[in-house]
């Protein structure tokens, strides 16, 4: 159990639990909050969840935990840890089930005010183009070969098929395709599962939500993007479906006995990791960068989607209804990096669970229009509070592995929130604030509702003022379509 | 909460996911009471007909991925198949389950569960049986 005297202060927005605090702790763990924010989540086990992760094989640095963390299993969400490539290790649960869950934003001209009486009509028709919901199956039909093709290419495929533009690949992380990708690893399971489930949303936390850029506060920065004050933007936030999902569950499985075969000693059997080097760690590599790379060809055709519902809406209403791509950005996934590390460039396996990259001005691999501000990032608030995005900073690749936060973060179970909230009633305070729902089930809906999450705007105050992004756009949610 | 003194199973609190906990008499009754946990946590209602099938031999390391294989299986099915199982004859053999599952198409579920997770999983043998917690992943 991990208490706040085990905490060493750094700053207001910065503490460290010492590599002394657990004998088999091989890096300390560095958090990312303030006292206020530490204090709600003492009573969960993200600290001690951060502490068993610190445990790892061939880590570097520090175990990183970001200010919207929670417990989650193995891993807490919010967590970032570096391990050395190529004889560190490889975690799936580092990672996550849903791998390369993300988030997507595509701006508008479209103002708020010029789209406000078509708004109800977008969420029906938004909710009717982007299948959601537990188990849904997409409109496309994909053969095994096509299902490959999606796993080597992500958005490329996209782009050939006519889903996508130029401007859509330039404008995602790794340009929507992690290189590696190796279907052969991926088991037959898990291509029963993905086949019918690309371009769907999915259930959960997903959603799809149209909101209003509320105030800019780094003027040069908006424009590059795209958004402007009191404008539509579109944010897409789902991941690699059931294909993900079984990936996960059978590398888990599998691991398993890798740790037996690498005698690696771990306090939590959802920890397993087996070296990057072996046979396992390759072959999960490829499977992952596989799902990884189904999940932005996921959000593309979803984007397709948004844009023909757009289309349907305003098309003849106003003179401008595109939805030009902001960003696509990862916030489960595990990519091979090269970062400084005491002054010298490693490189390394950096897992991210629950926490989004930041790349800063000039960083490697992002397009030419953000090699100037840095990397935008995108952070989700809970469903009727404010979103934002923020860019990564010089201070992000220096401290967190070029991270930060993801999103709000809950701070409430779902069984409580379900207990105190009813989601009929949620959704008629939601619509009574603006903001037009449509919910594939109220149950679903309470467990995500806004009181369950941590203040977004807290969050953001802290990466802030870690240095760890900076803040660009603060938005405004008008309609919610969540599976 | 579905609850008696010999076997049953009732939700735990867990800030993100969802947490069961499960206790019975043999280690096939527990996989059964899990995957009744595991319906009921995700709202899942079956249709009346037409009553299907389904059996599947299990290899596993240890009761842990036992009790994580059975589950995972039973998800795979709900997605792949739209089938739930409200009857199950189990029989263990040394490092292996030989399972019949019967059931019907699922009419309805509330919740999606992405994925049974190890997450400091333990089968513990007790006086009246064994007992478990088990982490969703949702």
């Amino acid at each position: 159990m991990v208490s706040l005297k085990d905490l060493t202060r750094i700053s207001d927005y910065e503490w460290e639990i010492p590599k002394s605090f657990r004998q088999d702790m091989q890096v300390p763990v560095r958090i990312f909050a303030t006292r206020r924010l530490l204090e709600k989540v003492m009573d969960d086990k993200s600290l001690e969840q951060a502490v068993n992760s610190a445990t790892l094989p061939g880590l570097v640095g520090h175990v990183l935990v970001m200010p919207d963390m929670h417990q989650g299993y193995g891993f807490p969400i919010g967590g970032v840890a570096a391990t050395r490539y190529p004889d560190g290790v490889i975690s799936p649960g580092g990672i996550g089930y849903d791998i390369n869950c993300g988030v997507r934003l595509l701006a508008t001209q479209i103002s708020y005010d010029q789209a406000k009486p078509y708004l109800n009509d977008l969420a029906s028709v938004l909710n009717n183009f982007c299948p959601s919901g537990v188990g849904t199956k997409g409109s496309l039909r994909m053969s095994e070969k096509a299902l490959d093709q999606v796993c080597r290419e992500g958005s490329r495929w996209a782009l050939k098929e006519g889903y996508a533009s130029e401007m859509d690949l330039q404008r995602t992380e790794e340009s929507g395709c992690l290189e590696g990708a190796d279907p052969s690893k991926v088991s037959a399971h898990a291509k029963e599962r993905g086949r019918p489930q690309l371009g769907t949303l999915g259930a959960g936390n997903h959603f799809i939500e149209v909101d209003f850029v509320e105030q800019v506060f780094e003027a040069q920065a908006a424009q590059v993007m795209g958004l402007e004050e009191g404008n539509l933007v579109v944010q897409i936030h789902c991941g690699s479906r059931g294909f993900g999902h079984q990936i996960c569950t059978d590398y888990v499985e599998e691991f398993q006995k890798a740790v037996r075969r690498y005698n690696i000693q771990l306090p939590d059997r959802e920890l397993v990791c087996a070296p990057l080097s072996s046979p396992e760690g390759q072959n999960y590599l490829g499977a992952m960068r596989s799902a990884a790379n189904y999940a932005f060809a996921n959000r593309q055709v979803l984007a397709h989607s948004a844009r023909l519902a757009f289309e349907q809406v305003f098309a003849g209403k106003v003179k401008n209804w595109h939805l030009n791509q902001v960003y696509d950005i990862a916030h489960n996934m595990g990519k091979i990096e090269t970062h400084t590390i005491e002054g010298k460039q490693v490189k390394v396996c950096v897992h991210r669970k629950g926490a989004t990259r930041a790349f800063g001005p000039g960083a490697p691999g992002l397009p030419a229009d953000y090699q100037v501000i840095g990397q935008p990032v995108l952070v989700p608030g809970s469903m009727g509070t404010a979103s934002w995005v923020l860019v990564g900073t010089n201070e992000s690749m220096l401290r967190s592995f070029g991270s930060t936060c993801h999103g709000a973060g809950r701070v409430m179970s779902r069984h409580k929130a379900k207990a105190e909230v009813r989601g009929d009633k949620l959704r008629q305070d939601l619509e009574a604030d603006g903001i037009h729902v449509r919910a594939g089930s109220m149950a679903g809906l309470a467990e995500e509702a806004p009181q369950a999450y941590k203040d977004v705007d807290a969050v953001v105050e802290t990466v802030v003022g870690a240095q760890i992004a900076r803040k660009v756009a603060r938005l405004r949610p008008v309609a919610v379509i969540k599976g | 909460m579905n609850e008696s003194q010999s076997a049953g199973f009732r939700e735990v609190e867990h800030t993100a996911d969802w947490e069961l906990e499960v206790w019975a008499p043999t280690l096939p009754a527990l996989l059964v009471q899990a995957a009744h946990g595991m319906y009921t946590l995700s709202g899942t209602k079956l249709k009346e007909t037409p009553r299907e099938m389904r059996e599947f031999v299990l290899h596993f390391l240890d009761l842990e991925s036992l009790l994580v294989s059975f589950l995972s299986k039973l998800l795979y099915y709900g997605e792949t198949q739209e089938l739930g199982f409200d009857d199950f004859l189990l029989e263990m053999k040394d490092d292996m389950l030989e399972a019949v599952l019967y059931g019907a198409p699922i009419a309805w579920q509330s919740k999606e569960i992405k994925a049974v997770t190890y997450h400091n999983l333990k089968v513990i043998k007790t006086f009246e049986g064994f007992r478990t917690r088990i982490v969703l992943d949702v």
